[in-house]
């Protein structure tokens, strides 16, 4: 994780005070809601159906023990006793009183998290490949560049009142596992022929009401440019987006009415413009931000010690193994993914007794260090091998071994009409019944990896354009009906879904979505050819005839 | 409207000036860009200053030849929500390198003081007289900032390197 130095804890302490003689105007009547509106949004602080809800910035989803436990303890003082990580690996909190919000961002600003820009018309958290550091193959750690960004971003004096929402993404791996192509910008880190560390920049990927894959703006930019480039994109967008309709606001309706060859030349020209940028980064200045990022000093171990040796004989962790746990770039170190999804729960949700708990395996067997990943689990990024039978029985007593990551039980959900005041239809029940119905690992392991994605409404917090199976709620009537869709990905070919038939009632979804499944598992080729593949292969007309030929 | 000028509410020196409006030789006054792009010459030929208030979606190229000759140049947030203006307001100081006054209109508020100081602006038409009163302690509710603009301000990056010299030379 990234340590603050002095600079940082200053401005986010100035940042506290600054909302909490904004809250104490607004108490007073001095500002109405409508100016203190965007103030609190771009604290996080939104109002649902019952109460605000606070969401607080994960950056890059990378988290210490000593965060998660303040993460903890908010939830406990200030809410109901639990938090819900995002698809933007932030965490929100649905039960927050305003009067105490600044108090609860004092008690976070002390260990260096905040809730700035988290909402509102401005660049929210940057998020990273949840492996960002750890994952075998990696060019270099992409959360160097994710911090500059961030800090870059920080109530940015230009860019703090864009025509709508901004969102970047960032990788370093081929395998893209932070969905760069659905984000208004979307960075991937590569070598050039001279063997120079850059960027292809990619610009206009986003989903809500009208998702576009985002389009290669520029192959590579160096890294020393990419602040400079980047603001020249945003100054292009702050100018031209549209701020006529809340719909066409954001950049990919700019880039796809301008065309990305126009919009490229326009930021081109506004880049070179720059030319001599006081943005250009030195060696120096990104050094200095890799020196406050901590590295654990690993030691020497054995990739197939004995524990795991002598625990391969309990079948539980061995599902539990194959399922969860993933490489890491070290010899005898691996990667943890701990499921938020349990058989009936909400995805993404923990309590604040589980985020204690997590926090001290990760003390015990992790460095300190936790991971959010955007589909809505955390992760351990540093545990030895020999460690994994005793951390699974410790994550198991907690409710968080569920052994389905990219099972069909590993449900990315919105909150839906359960808290959100945008929500058409509920999401969680929808999850909770669908992991009920898959709740046997051994089917859910034949079936492979597939991802199921459901939003409560048009605006796609829970990503459905770009699940494998997709799962939308709509008004008809004041009645809940979703579509459906199939073939969407957020990966490296990120693609959107295609609509699978009618919309159906709330009812009959877990039905439709078990007999999709039943469809793949009669159209696959082979065994282990996954979900996904079958769709590509085949196309959404065999599924759609199979599932509707008797609704 | 309470105007706020080199960090305190001051008189406004100008006055802004109707279309049909006739202008005095010596006067400072706004006029609209229609009315200066109209005859930039005649108007930038009187002894009085001249500044133009430039509304939020033309570009401020096309004042780029009068730039030098312009007293103010007046942006408009016609809604503190709409951002256009900082981007204005930071390519006139930054590309063009104007020096005059960049004055705020339209809705001005207390909240958005310290981000227009770093955008380049230095007058402002505030839009509630608590908020002008207020100017001095908002423009300094901040002591660091992350991001370099035009206005001179040390960036973190600026002091960061400072201490990394500073430490290099103590050794």
């Amino acid at each position: 994780m990234y340590a603050y130095d002095e600079i940082d804890r200053t401005l986010i302490h100035e940042r506290v005070a600054e909302f909490r003689d904004q809250v104490k105007r607004r108490l007073a009547g001095e500002l109405t809601e409508d100016e203190f509106k965007s103030l609190r949004l771009m604290n996080g602080v939104y109002l649902q159906l019952h109460a605000y809800m606070f969401r607080v910035a994960i950056p890059y989803g990378t988290l210490s023990s000593a965060q998660l436990r303040r993460l903890a303890h908010v939830a406990r003082r200030y809410d109901r006793g639990y938090g819900h990580f995002t698809t933007r690996q932030n965490i929100q909190f649905n039960w927050i009183k305003l009067a105490e919000l600044p108090d609860a961002l004092a008690d976070l600003a002390d260990v260096g998290i905040h809730a700035m820009q988290t909402s509102g018309n401005c660049t929210r958290n940057i998020t990273a490949d949840q492996w960002a550091g750890v994952a075998p193959g990696e060019i270099e750690d992409p959360r160097i560049w994710a911090e500059l960004l961030r800090q870059y971003s920080t109530l940015h004096p230009e860019f703090s009142f864009l025509p709508r929402k901004f969102k970047f993404a960032i990788t370093a791996s081929e395998h893209d596992r932070a969905a760069i192509k659905v984000h208004d910008i979307g960075l991937r880190l590569h070598k050039n022929a001279a063997g120079e560390t850059g960027f292809e920049v990619l610009v206009g990927g986003g989903l809500g009401r009208t998702p576009f894959i985002g389009k290669t703006i520029k192959p590579f930019v160096p890294g020393r440019d990419i602040l400079s480039y980047v603001e020249a994109i945003l100054r292009v967008y702050n100018q031209y987006g549209r701020r006529d309709n809340i719909y066409k606001a954001r950049i990919k309706i700019l880039v796809h009415e301008l065309g990305i060859e126009k919009f490229a030349a326009a930021v081109e020209e506004e880049w070179l413009g720059m030319a001599d940028s006081a943005l250009t980064l030195e060696d120096a200045d990104i050094e200095d931000i890799r020196s406050r990022f901590f590295y654990p000093a690993y030691e020497k171990l054995p990739q197939m010690p004995d524990e795991l040796i002598k625990a391969a004989h309990d079948p539980k962790f061995e599902a539990w193994r194959r399922n969860s746990v993933t490489p890491h770039k070290v010899t005898g170190y691996a990667i943890v993914t701990l499921s938020l999804k349990p058989v009936g729960g909400p995805p993404g949700d923990a309590t604040a007794d589980q985020m204690d708990a997590i926090a001290d395996l990760a003390d015990q067997y992790s460095f300190g260090e936790i991971r959010v990943s955007h589909e809505q689990n955390l992760a351990l990024p540093h545990v030895a091998r020999r460690d994994l039978p005793a951390l699974w029985r410790a994550l198991d007593r907690i409710g968080v071994a569920t052994p389905n990551i990219n099972l069909v039980s590993d449900i990315i959900a919105c909150p839906g009409l359960d808290y959100c005041s945008l929500a058409n239809a509920r999401s969680i029940p929808i999850a909770q019944e669908l992991t009920r119905r898959f709740a046997n690992h051994d089917t859910a392991n034949l079936i492979g990896r597939l991802h199921i994605n459901i939003s409560g409404c048009i605006n796609a917090c829970g990503h459905h354009h770009v699940g494998h199976i997709g799962i939308l709620g709509v008004e008809k009537n004041d009645e809940e009906f979703y579509q459906i869709t199939i073939g969407g990905r957020a990966d490296e070919n990120a693609a959107v879904g295609t609509l699978i038939g009618p919309a159906v009632p709330y009812g009959e979804v877990a039905d439709v979505v078990e007999d999709i499944v039943e469809a793949y598992l009669a159209l696959r080729a082979r065994p282990d050819e996954l979900f996904i593949d079958t769709v590509k292969r085949l196309g959404v007309e065999p599924f759609r005839e199979r599932v509707y030929a008797t609704r | 409207m309470p105007l706020v000028k080199g960090g305190n509410i001051a008189g406004d020196a100008f006055v802004q000036v109707a279309d049909d409006a006739e202008i005095s030789a010596d006067g400072a006054v706004l006029v609209s860009a229609a009315r200066l792009l109209a005859d930039p010459e005649a108007l930038l030929r009187r002894a009085g200053p001249t500044g133009v208030v430039w509304p939020n979606n033309h570009d401020v190229a096309l004042l780029a030849p009068w730039l030098s000759r312009l007293a103010a140049v007046a942006l408009v947030f016609p809604s503190f929500r709409d951002g256009r203006a900082y981007s204005q307001a930071r390519r006139l100081r930054e590309r063009f390198g104007f020096s005059g006054e960049l004055r705020a209109t339209g809705q001005v508020l207390r909240d958005q003081f310290a981000f227009m100081l770093r955008a380049g602006f230095d007058a402002f038409e505030v839009k509630k007289q608590s908020d002008a009163e207020a100017f001095a302690a908002a423009a300094k509710r901040y002591s660091v900032f992350y991001q370099p603009t035009g206005d001179g301000r040390v960036t973190a990056l600026h002091r960061r390197t400072q201490l990394r010299h500073s430490e290099s030379a103590g050794l």
